[in-house]
């Protein structure tokens, strides 16, 4: 009896929902009502530290008048867009050539770009930090431009390959015979067919760019040059308990974003990691 | 794909009878073997130069005495050999195999209830999935900063909580104590994980069609009997790769404990991507840092191949 309130669908649905929703939910929750009161209030310690006695934007007034919160928000927006553009242009080509054509090499090169998104961050950051100096990058939106999609590029090209072998090879094929060229029927027939796989990339590659954090911890060392969460981490924790209240408040605004693009694509996003991980 | 015809009498014995590239640049995007290498090309040079080339060049640096501004010289395997006697590397490495192995696991189980619950008809069942899903999709750097402040020495609302109910007499120190600080971080590394397993095993479980669920049933199985027989051949695989991909983010993992406790008290958190931080960039020792990154690589390397055989069987 699916939906009904018996005592054994409490006990076996609800409540364990409920354990799960509070461990889930609680952090957001914390940071959001001591981001909403004032940090005097938090850490005076006469009040239920659960709830909020004072109401006050203060915090956030403070991130926006006293630091350089809004320089960070404009570079993890810019970075975030522009290698979101990068690695979809390179992925609709790379996954159309791999679901689409046969070319020498084309087995290994599918395996070697899968065996790229499991590379971390952290095998790589200090030698390209190297490269990054050599290329004289340090602290412009190059240095994550170019480095960003090494990571978004991989999921991204397996997503969209899934979703060009869907479409049948006969649409493609009749405009060709009616003297389509091979890139006009890819930009006017296949793209179209597959704007939700396009979608389920880009969502996918700017959340990803916008929470990334080593390569813009070591790349970006300059102030006004940091992304959101690297700012955060490295000029708001202070050694005084009076940063508490601005840091949550950074954590809420800089979440709001993400989470507000996947309260709308959620299912997309489910169905693309079936996709990309499971079909893949 | 020819769509010019043939060319004029008067050509024919100048031109080559296939028509050439030079003359017609055009046919490199028609013809399938050289339009895949092309399309290939613009992923094929970012891989190539952020990742390929940083790869070598790592390994090269791990052979090398350098520090940040001051080219090396070539030392072989000194760096590897001197860590393998170095303390904290020794802990780091044991500390990588806890956080990895003692989270993963726990990861999956309340993950695969968590899907299991989602997969259920609910009231606000969109808000559900989207609500359980945050701790994945927001910056962990951000959502870390929470768990800092939830496990502050002084302010921590749980150390509040504990001692209203009379549970503890003083404040709880959940980054301050060597062992209270290693189970800290793996329970906000529990937290941020168990939306991924639940997603993808939910994405697993819709993929049951549900005549089976009902000629199962209408076989008499039991609810439990439908669950083993049922669905739990169908998730297998997803929960498999997802364990595989959960374990590789985890032992590469950095933000979170970075954020938490640089890899203190006393080293007690160190995890490879930290300590080599902290080498590499830190201590500006890249030579060292380069080679914890990559002492990193054979474990990261057996899983990924696990992983590729076991979707190569699949698909």
């Amino acid at each position: 009896m699916v939906g009904s309130w018996t005592w054994s669908r409490r006990l076996t649905f609800y409540i364990p929902l409920a354990l799960f929703l509070i461990f889930l939910l609680f952090p957001f929750y914390w940071m959001t009502i001591v981001s909403l009161r004032p940090t005097t209030e938090t850490v005076s310690g006469r009040f239920n530290p659960f709830w909020i006695h004072t109401l006050t934007l203060e915090n956030y007034q403070f991130l926006f008048t006293d630091t350089t919160f809004p320089e960070w928000f404009k570079n993890t927006l810019i970075v975030a867009t522009a290698s979101t553009a990068v690695s979809l242009f390179c992925s609709v080509l790379a996954g159309y050539a791999l679901a689409r054509l046969r070319f020498p090499g084309s087995n290994f090169l599918g395996v070697g770009i899968f065996l790229a998104y499991l590379v971390p961050p952290t095998l790589l950051f200090l030698p390209l930090a190297q490269v990054i100096a050599r290329y004289d990058l340090f602290n412009t939106y190059w240095a994550l431009i170019f480095t960003y999609p090494t990571q978004l590029i991989p999921f991204a090209s397996w997503l969209l390959m899934g979703y060009f072998r869907t479409i049948p090879k006969e649409i493609e094929e009749s405009a060709l015979i009616d003297g389509s060229s091979r890139l006009g029927s890819l930009i006017k027939i296949i793209l179209p067919l597959a704007l939700p796989g396009v979608l389920s990339a880009g969502i996918f590659s700017f959340t990803l760019s916008w929470n990334e954090f080593l390569y813009a911890l070591v790349f970006m060392s300059s102030g006004p040059m940091k992304t959101i969460p690297v700012g955060a981490v490295t000029e708001l924790i202070r050694s005084d308990v009076l940063g508490w209240g601005a840091l949550m408040a950074v954590g809420i605004l800089g979440s709001v974003p993400v989470a507000f693009i996947y309260s709308f694509f959620v299912d997309q996003y489910v169905s693309g990691l079936t996709a990309g991980a499971v079909k893949g | 794909m020819s769509r010019s015809g043939p060319p004029p009498p008067a050509m024919q014995a100048a031109v080559p009878a296939r028509p050439s590239f030079l003359a017609r640049p055009g046919l490199l995007l028609e013809r399938e073997t050289s339009l895949g290498v092309i399309l290939m090309l613009p992923a094929g040079i970012i891989l190539l130069a952020f990742m390929g080339y940083p790869f070598v060049l790592g390994i090269w640096l791990s052979l090398t005495d350098s520090m940040i501004g001051v080219p090396g010289t070539f030392i072989g395997l000194k760096n590897f050999s001197d860590l393998l006697t170095d303390s904290i590397f020794v802990q780091t490495t044991g500390n990588t195999f806890v956080y990895a192995l003692g989270t993963v696991p726990v990861k999956a189980v309340l993950g695969l209830l968590l899907a299991i619950l989602l997969n259920a008809r609910m009231p606000f069942q969109n808000i559900v999935r989207a609500a359980v899903l945050l701790p994945w999709i927001v910056p962990t750097a951000l959502s870390s900063l929470g768990w800092l402040m939830i496990y502050d020495g002084v302010l921590s609302p749980f150390s509040w909580l504990f001692m209203t109910w009379g549970w503890t007499s003083q404040k709880i120190p959940f980054l301050g104590d060597p062992t209270l600080a290693i189970i800290s971080v793996m329970v906000a590394n529990i937290w941020r994980g168990i939306p991924f397993f639940a997603v993808t095993i939910l994405a697993g479980l819709q993929a049951v069609p549900s005549e089976l669920h009902e000629a199962a049933a209408i076989d008499g199985a039991s609810p439990w009997q439908r669950f083993l027989n049922v669905t739990v051949p169908v998730i297998t695989g997803v929960t498999l790769i997802a364990t595989l991909f959960s374990i590789i983010w985890t032992f590469a993992d950095f933000q979170l404990i970075y954020v938490l406790t640089r890899g203190g008290p006393a080293n007690s958190t160190h995890i490879f991507g930290t300590y080599a931080y902290q080498m590499g960039m830190s201590a500006a020792q890249i030579g060292v840092g380069a080679a914890i990154a990559l002492y990193m690589f054979p474990i990261l390397a057996f899983f990924a191949i696990l992983l590729l055989v076991y979707l190569r069987r699949e698909v």
